[in-house]
């Protein structure tokens, strides 16, 4: 059996007792660190408090060659994911690949970052839109190229007055800071020749799940230089705020009063 | 020096009055007299001594040139003549005339606005007369014509008297017979070179003597008397009564065009951009207070004074100090010092205006082809098209571990100085690779990377180079990202063939207008839904981007467009290049997020997927070909045949001429390897023998295994020829 387990939001303490337990009862314990990382936590810390050797897969292993899947047919082998297991993609494939092959799966779920941010900024569940993720720019044929979409989801979500989550790309030991991911969604702007983020009320969270969490609510320009502190930053642009969000803003996101009277509905 | 300083001043005192500056090429067929009419021109304007005119060969003033006796490099000289009672400034380029140089001409036909033509009497037009007449006539360049080495027809070839006038006129004749087929226009309006009307000279230039209708009626000296002096051995005579260089400066200055009367014409034909803004009209009219517009012809480094840029200038003025705009480039480049050039030396002047070819330094981000400007945003000219492609490489490396970073920069020098040479550096092995014209191009570019670079090389003997194709079609071939989210569908099938030859000629690229450039498509086959969905032109490979409506598709795209290239830069036969490809975008599935399309995402995937369709769509190797021309005496035709029939090669045509048989036919250059002293042996060294580049070809089926093998072996690859599946991961 393959069993997918959620980690959590920060370090070791996050996983759920179900899963831990499921941890300790292996046979088998892989994990990976590409999609998402818990920040207060290396190998060596879980190893140590889940009393189990890890064995940590590239991308590759994960996403090309699953070579260690077959031992699930035998075994059970436990999958230690950050955050929520099945929020990215990847886990998806790799669950149907092992459906495909006749290996029973399990998922033991954790926090997940989408439900903490709305827990640490106060806005609500209900009123997010699509979520994107900012990459960070490359270069082809010798152009910098700024992926754009980030940007058209976020106007689509706007349109329907709903908030926009923004995942902030992780390459190798690279986090992108909000403040970064600020500035590029202000050049994606200014590509398409638009001015509508220049006023826009914008969330950044850092750390979220550990016990100094950083949340700020300011104008995007504005978000640029705040420091947030160590990674791993998540940002949110809220559609027109509900005055149960902007009070929340206010108070536990620091945003000023007055740019909140602004962007109540 | 004295003397020397009085030329510079008599120079740019006319710099600044285009209509009497003349910007001339000499052209030819290798060995038919270039450099040594050069010596003539240089000596009638004092700048050699006249008595050693015609074997001085000041033009070729590399010691290279002048131990081995052929042109290598094109080279410039600003000088002034008298004719008539007004001076004039003839800024002259001589060119060299083997093959594997042509490169020189090509790029100096865009500096130059005459040109002349020079045919020996004895050999007449041969195969490089046509190619540097196409090349002048496509760069909107009139030629006049000079018939040399007449002294042989006579001394030699024994030709009557009486015979004379019309073996002349044959030549004429067949020179016309060109320019009236590659240009009837300009033909029908006066390029016709014609003896009455003064384009044609007949002379000797190692002899320093001409004669022309005009120059008759005011020396009273014709063919009969040169006959006479000729036959007599009174050459010296006839050069003190009919000097070579009145001829030609009278040739010269009637009917080659000054900047101010070329440039309305030229401009059109060089510069696609709009005729009608400020740079346009001031190239039109040759203003030297417009902007500047300057065209880079040539770049040589030079170890003092760093890159020096040479070209034309079509408008504006140059002066030391200004910014400039070269294209492709953000950042400005600062003129430090402006000149002209003078054979082997460069000398410095306080500004060169427009109409005139220019020296400059400080340029430091120009190459042959630049287009340099006060504008920021000016159209580029057209690009300066070879007619050649690389057929031959060798691989070089440093003989001192010690010299080896070095010798990547010297690589990279030598390869700005000549673009008609392709390195390809590999920092990890230390392998170089250099591609270029032939043989002796290759040779004359190792020897001087050691003499003037000063790095000990070795290099393994020369290697033909291949290129791969398609002849079939297929798919759609799926390629697939690493993460599987990403889903690419191409279909393969051969590149029109007038595409091919469209895109080989430079005629399309990204920038240009878009309906323009679907006309061209359209002439050249093809269909016409195709040519409204052109996402990108790699080499002649062209990828379609036939889909519809996929959202971010379009961020997507450059992505696309680099895994494209990589696949074909390295194609995946034997990782020569690929040629002729139409690769047609027929469908794409993208994941939702930006972050998992990336490039490492979609770059493999469509590389794959490209790699895979060649190789399923019936994989060819092409190779390259020459045109061989042999003229050989009838008696000796078996020996010649024969050693064309044993290379592979192809007889295209046979005429005889008077004994002579002149045989054209086509070879695989790998083929020619030790041509030169095989066709001497098996004529007894009566075969006349010059080739030209012809473009590459499909290798015969029964050869293909054979070769790829080679090749792969050669490179470290596993030798057999590789299978879809190598490149489509599971
Ligand atoms: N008899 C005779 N020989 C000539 C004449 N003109 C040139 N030659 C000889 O022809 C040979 C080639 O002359 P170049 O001036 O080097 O020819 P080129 O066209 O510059 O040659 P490349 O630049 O290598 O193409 C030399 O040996 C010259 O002396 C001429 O009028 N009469
Ligand atoms: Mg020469």
């Amino acid at each position: 059996m393959l069993i997918f387990i959620g980690l959590g939001l920060y370090d070791e303490r996050d996983v759920s007792v179900k899963g831990l337990q499921a941890i300790k009862d292996a046979d088998v314990i892989c994990a990976e660190f590409y999609t998402s990382r818990l920040m207060g936590a290396d190998q060596a810390k879980l190893e140590e408090f889940y009393g189990r050797k890890i064995r940590v897969l590239h991308r590759e292993e994960v996403e090309v060659d699953p070579a260690w899947l077959e031992e699930a047919r035998s075994k059970d082998v436990a999958f230690l994911v950050g955050g929520d297991p099945m929020v990215s993609t990847t886990h998806l494939d790799l669950r149907l690949r092992a459906c495909e092959i006749g290996i029973q799966t399990r998922v033991i779920h954790s926090a997940s970052i989408v439900t903490a941010v709305s827990g640490l900024t106060g806005l609500q569940n209900y009123r997010f839109g699509r979520s994107t993720t900012i990459p960070f720019p490359y270069t082809a044929r010798g152009k910098r190229i700024i992926p754009e979409t980030p940007y058209l989801v976020l106007k689509q979500n706007m349109e329907r007055n709903l908030h926009t989550m923004l995942f902030l790309d992780i390459q190798n030991q690279r986090y992108m800071t909000v403040n970064e991911g600020s500035e590029l969604l202000l050049e994606m702007a200014q590509c398409a020749g638009e001015d509508i983020l220049d006023r826009q009320i914008a969330v950044g969270i850092a750390r979220a799940g550990s016990i100094d969490a950083c949340v700020r609510a300011d104008l995007l320009p504005r978000l640029k230089d705040w420091n947030f502190g160590s990674p791993l930053h998540i940002m949110v642009v809220p559609a027109k705020l509900h005055f149960m969000e902007a009070r929340a803003l206010v108070a536990l996101a620091g945003a000023p009063a007055e740019i909140v009277a602004d962007a109540v509905d | 020096m004295g003397k020397r300083k009085k030329i510079v001043e008599r120079v740019t005192t006319l710099m600044d009055k285009p209509d009497k500056i003349r910007n001339i090429g000499i052209v030819a067929h290798i060995d038919h007299g270039k450099t040594t009419l050069s010596d003539n021109l240089l000596g009638g304007a004092g700048m050699i001594s006249m008595d050693l005119a015609g074997r001085q060969l000041f033009m070729d003033f590399d010691p290279l040139e002048q131990a081995r006796g052929i042109t290598i490099d094109a080279a410039n000289v600003s000088m002034v003549h008298e004719v008539d009672g007004k001076e004039y400034l003839i800024n002259m380029i001589d060119t060299p005339g083997h093959v594997d140089f042509g490169g020189d001409v090509t790029r100096a036909m865009r500096a130059v606005d005459g040109a002349i033509v020079v045919v020996d009497a004895v050999e007449g037009a041969m195969p490089q007369t046509e190619t540097v007449l196409r090349q002048a006539l496509r760069e909107g360049v009139r030629p006049v014509l000079f018939v040399n080495k007449v002294d042989r027809m006579i001394n030699e070839l024994k030709v009557e008297k009486k015979d004379m006038a019309v073996r002349l006129g044959k030549v004429i004749d067949n020179v016309n017979k060109l320019i009236r087929g590659m240009n009837e226009e300009k033909y029908k309006a006066g390029w016709k070179v014609d003896a009455a009307n003064g384009t044609v000279a007949f002379g000797s230039a190692l002899y320093n003597w001409a004669i022309s209708v005009p120059q008759m009626k005011k020396t009273g000296i014709g063919f009969d008397q040169v006959f006479e002096h000729c036959r007599d051995g009174k050459m010296k005579e006839l050069a003190e009564k009919v000097p070579l260089y009145i001829a030609v400066n009278d040739m010269v200055v009637k009917f080659l065009p000054s900047p101010i009367e070329a440039q309305k014409e030229r401009v059109k034909v060089i510069w696609n951009g709009d005729w009608g803004s400020s740079v346009g009209k001031a190239m039109a009219s040759c203003d030297p207070n417009g902007p500047v517009a300057f065209m880079i012809t040539k770049v040589k480094v030079d170890p003092h004074a760093g890159e020096v840029a040479t070209g034309r200038l079509f408008s504006g003025t140059l002066e030391r100090g200004m910014e400039l705009h070269v294209s492709g480039i953000a950042d400005t480049n600062r003129i430090q010092q402006t000149g002209i050039v003078m054979g082997a030396e460069r000398v410095e002047v306080d500004r060169v205006p427009a109409g005139n070819i220019a020296a400059v330094t400080g340029l430091r981000d120009a190459i042959v082809g630049s287009t340099v400007s006060t504008e920021s945003g000016m159209t580029p000219f057209e690009v300066i098209k070879h007619v050649s492609e690389p057929v031959m490489t060798v691989a070089v490396e440093a003989k001192n571990m010690r010299d080896l970073p070095k010798l990547v920069e010297v690589l990279r020098q030598v390869g700005k100085e000549d673009p008609t040479l392709q390195i390809t550096i590999n920092e990890e092995t230390g392998e170089h690779l250099m591609a270029g014209m032939g043989e002796l191009h290759l040779e004359i570019v190792a020897f001087r990377i050691q003499r003037d670079k000063g790095v000990e090389i070795k290099t393994s003997p020369p290697i033909v180079v291949y290129r791969e194709s398609i002849n079939g079609r297929a798919g759609p071939v799926e390629g697939k990202s690493p993460n599987h989210h990403n889903r690419f569908y191409i279909e393969f099938e051969p590149l029109e063939p007038g595409v091919v030859e469209a895109l080989r000629e430079g005629k399309i690229n990204m920038k240009m207008e878009e309906l323009e450039r679907r006309k061209i498509l359209l002439d050249g086959g093809m269909d016409k839904d195709e040519a409204r969905n052109i996402a990108g032109v790699f080499g002649t490979n062209m990828l379609l981007n036939m889909t519809k409506g996929i959202q971010y598709l379009r961020e997507t795209m450059e992505l696309i467009l680099e895994g494209f290239e990589e696949a074909l830069r390295n194609g995946p036969i034997s990782r020569e290049p690929v040629q002729g490809v139409k690769a047609r975008l027929v469908d794409v599935k993208l994941h939702e997020d930006a972050v998992h399309r990336g490039p490492a995402q979609v770059i493999p995937a469509v590389r794959q997927a490209v790699q895979a369709g060649v190789l399923m769509a019936d994989p060819t190797l092409l190779e390259p070909f020459q045109n061989v021309y042999i003229q050989v005496p009838q008696d000796q035709m078996g020996g010649a045949m024969s050693e064309i029939q044993g290379r592979r090669g192809a007889i295209l045509s046979m005429d005889t001429e008077g004994d002579m048989i002149i045989i054209k036919s086509k070879m695989p250059v790998s083929q020619m390897f030790g041509f030169s002293g095989a066709i001497r042996s098996a004529t007894e060294g009566r075969a006349l023998w010059s080739t030209e580049f012809a473009g590459f070809e499909s290798l015969p089926t029964n050869l293909l295994l054979e070769t790829v093998k080679q090749i792969r072996t050669r490179k470290g690859l596993k030798p057999e020829m590789p299978k879809p599946s190598d490149y489509l991961k599971a």
